[in-house]
């Protein structure tokens, strides 16, 4: 019980500590959001009254009467009520941060977060055959190869994904969008292919960086686990192989890749910035990066509390999941 | 054969075979054939960064030199990789190119390590609510969005300064690191060599610059290795997506203008991908001496080559 207390304890201080480094970033760096903001505005030929700019700052916890004290503490409460304010983007001028992040986040969820889940287990499910077949024909490949791929930059394999399928007038897929312009979403099996066609490029690209990783950990962890004495153990009391390979190698394997998995999951909401923009995928990723260009402080503000909530639970579910899974940890706490 | 050299490599740590103890360490790389492909593109990268005329000897004037050739010339003998909408040689851009790369690489690598070491270690040796602090910090910073982060701090610190991008990758890149090292100092805590150092009376930061730091080299190698890696690869990303300085002459530079001129749809497939291979080949030759390291370092992981030890011992 005291090692979940603890890690509670972790969850809440780190939550914090993260919210309001991300306070600070902004009004740490150089420039004034108000000159932002105007700027933008002028920019998009809109001419804002003083009134109308100290509507607009206030409403993303950015009273210019407040001190530094009084705006952290309405941006605290503001985060954590949801009460999230309208972008100041050129594009997405006043409309609501939560309607943008409700129209990116399925897109976002949907093709990183199925490829990182995917990536995890199959690349999990390799390196335990990998690690387990020691010196066999696919250990022989296996980690030259995913030392390889695992260091292509992201952008490089999207590149060349477009280079090879998606280019010119009868290519087999689209180099950009989540659908076809000019279709209307829907249920349908015509609109869902369209969807699936957009997503196989990105999907293959982040997959084919992503799978390494877990492929090398989870095979050094097999070998590793191999060598213990409950692995002799299972073998002396004449253990199926396929019971020693997971449930006794694999099983404690796995656990210290548990945790990584976890980050990685909760990183999906960040998206990656790279694959989404290189395809022009309207999720999260591409919207950071847009945010950023258009200097969009209330959106991004929440972008980054999104990433590092979904980030630090599940670091936490993890804690729960070790706990239930390693009586070792239970044993700890 | 390669088992046995790299064996006594990691078993004598007797200081009087720290010499040989050297050379076994450098022989292991030799045989291992991931650590000398990894370091022969390291050191052709560190020839062309050094002196990159060797490579275009033809080449007179600055590389980035707008209409020196045609522009939008397909790749020939003249130029290998073509040349871009500014008349300029892909091929000679691409090896002067290495210098900028190649410095923010080791950088970064280096000043993320530095820092990874002083907390890692500190945190490990000094215990108690020292500990716990270090401990949350490097976790706050570990879960920290790294790339959005960096994005958002080097567009509001202002685009294009390579102090700017070096110090992101630092403050971004030392966790990981922090976490291994603390993990390594724990588990030598409480050694005898340090517990008799202690009872010597010397002094703390003597214990953890002479004692515990040199049993630390190989992590502190493949750590150094992982943030370069990080540091290659993100950098070149920020440069991609066009925030890095647009007039400096690097990998992700030129990528930015290839996508800009959107060249790879456009017919010129060359000029987009070759940066992106080199920013991948130094990533891979980072990767591969990673591995390498992890090989030396825990013998389990190395491949097994069952021939030859039926050769060798017949």
């Amino acid at each position: 019980m005291r090692f979940l207390l603890r890690r509670l304890g972790f969850f809440v201080l780190t939550l914090w500590a993260a919210m309001t480094l991300n306070f600070f970033i902004p009004r740490m760096m150089p420039g004034n959001p108000a000159q932002a903001i105007k700027a933008q505005l002028n920019h998009s030929g809109h001419i804002a009254s003083p009134a109308q700019l100290n509507a607009l700052l206030a409403s993303y916890g950015f009273d210019p009467h407040a001190g530094l004290l009084g705006q952290y503490l309405t941006y605290l409460k503001d985060m954590v009520t949801f009460d999230w304010g309208v972008s100041i983007g050129g594009s997405s001028l006043g409309t609501p941060v939560r309607k943008l992040i409700a129209q990116a986040l399925p897109w976002t969820l949907g093709l990183v977060g199925t490829t990182t889940v995917m990536a995890f287990l199959l690349g999990t499910l390799i390196g335990i055959v990998a690690g387990w077949r020691r010196g066999g024909l696919i250990d022989g490949v296996v980690p030259p190869v995913f030392v390889v791929t695992s260091a292509l930059p992201y952008f490089l394999v999207a590149l060349v994904a477009i280079a090879l399928l998606a280019n010119g007038p009868h290519a087999p897929f689209p180099n950009d969008q989540n659908y076809d312009i000019g279709l209307q979403p829907s249920w349908s099996g015509q609109f869902i292919g369209n969807v699936l066609k957009h997503a196989v490029l990105p999907a293959a690209s982040i997959l084919i960086t992503a799978i390494g990783g877990w492929i090398l950990t989870m095979r050094n962890n097999m070998i590793s686990t191999l060598g213990e004495d409950y692995v002799r153990m299972a073998r002396a009391k004449g253990l199926s192989n396929r019971r020693i390979m997971f449930g006794y190698t694999a099983r404690n394997a796995f656990l210290p890749n548990l945790s990584g998995f976890a980050m990685s999951l909760g990183f999906v909401v960040a998206g990656t910035i790279l694959v989404e923009y290189v395809f022009n995928y309207p999720g999260l990723g591409h919207m950071f990066y847009v945010a950023t260009a258009s200097i969009d402080y209330p959106l991004l503000q929440v972008l980054f509390m999104l990433v590092t909530v979904t980030v630090l639970v599940c670091v936490l579910l993890c804690d729960f999941a070790v706990f239930l899974l390693d009586p070792r940890a239970r044993a700890k706490g | 054969m390669s088992t046995i050299l790299a064996e006594s490599a990691t078993v004598s740590s007797e200081p009087e075979s720290i010499k040989r103890r050297r050379g076994g360490l450098w022989r292991a790389i030799l045989h291992n054939r991931k650590a000398v492909v990894g370091l022969v593109l390291f050191l052709l990268f560190c020839l062309a960064a050094a002196f990159p005329h060797i490579f275009v000897p033809w080449l007179h004037g600055p590389p980035d030199k707008v209409g020196a050739f045609d522009s939008e010339l397909h790749p020939s003998l003249h130029h290998w990789l073509g040349t871009t909408q500014l008349g300029q040689d892909v091929y000679a851009e691409l090896i002067y190119g290495t210098r900028e790369s190649l410095i923010i690489a080791l950088v970064a690598g280096a000043g993320a390590t530095i820092i990874s070491v002083l907390i890692g270690v500190s945190a490990a040796y000094l215990g108690g609510l020292a500990d716990d602090a270090l401990s949350l910090f490097t976790d706050v910073f570990l879960v920290l969005p790294a790339f959005p982060l960096i994005i958002v701090l080097a567009t509001f610190a202002g685009k294009g300064n390579l102090t700017v991008v070096v110090l992101v990758l630092i403050v971004t890149g030392w966790s990981y690191g922090a976490r291994q090292m603390r993990a390594q100092g724990l588990s030598l805590r409480n050694r005898d060599f340090l517990e008799s150092a202690r009872v010597r009376g010397e002094r703390r930061s003597y214990i953890i610059l002479v004692e515990v730091l040199p049993t630390m080299t190989s992590l502190i190698a493949a750590s150094f290795l992982g943030a370069a890696l990080y540091s290659v690869l993100t950098a070149a990303g920020l440069q991609f997506i066009g925030l890095g300085d647009s007039s400096s002459l690097s990998w992700g530079t030129m990528l930015y203008w290839a996508q800009n001129q959107s060249a790879l749809l456009s017919g010129f497939p060359a000029w987009a991908l070759a940066p992106g291979v080199a920013v991948a080949l130094l990533g891979v030759s980072f990767a591969l001496l990673n591995y390498a390291f992890d090989e030396i370092g825990n013998p389990a992981l190395r491949p097994v080559r069952r021939h030859r030890v039926k050769r060798a011992n017949p």
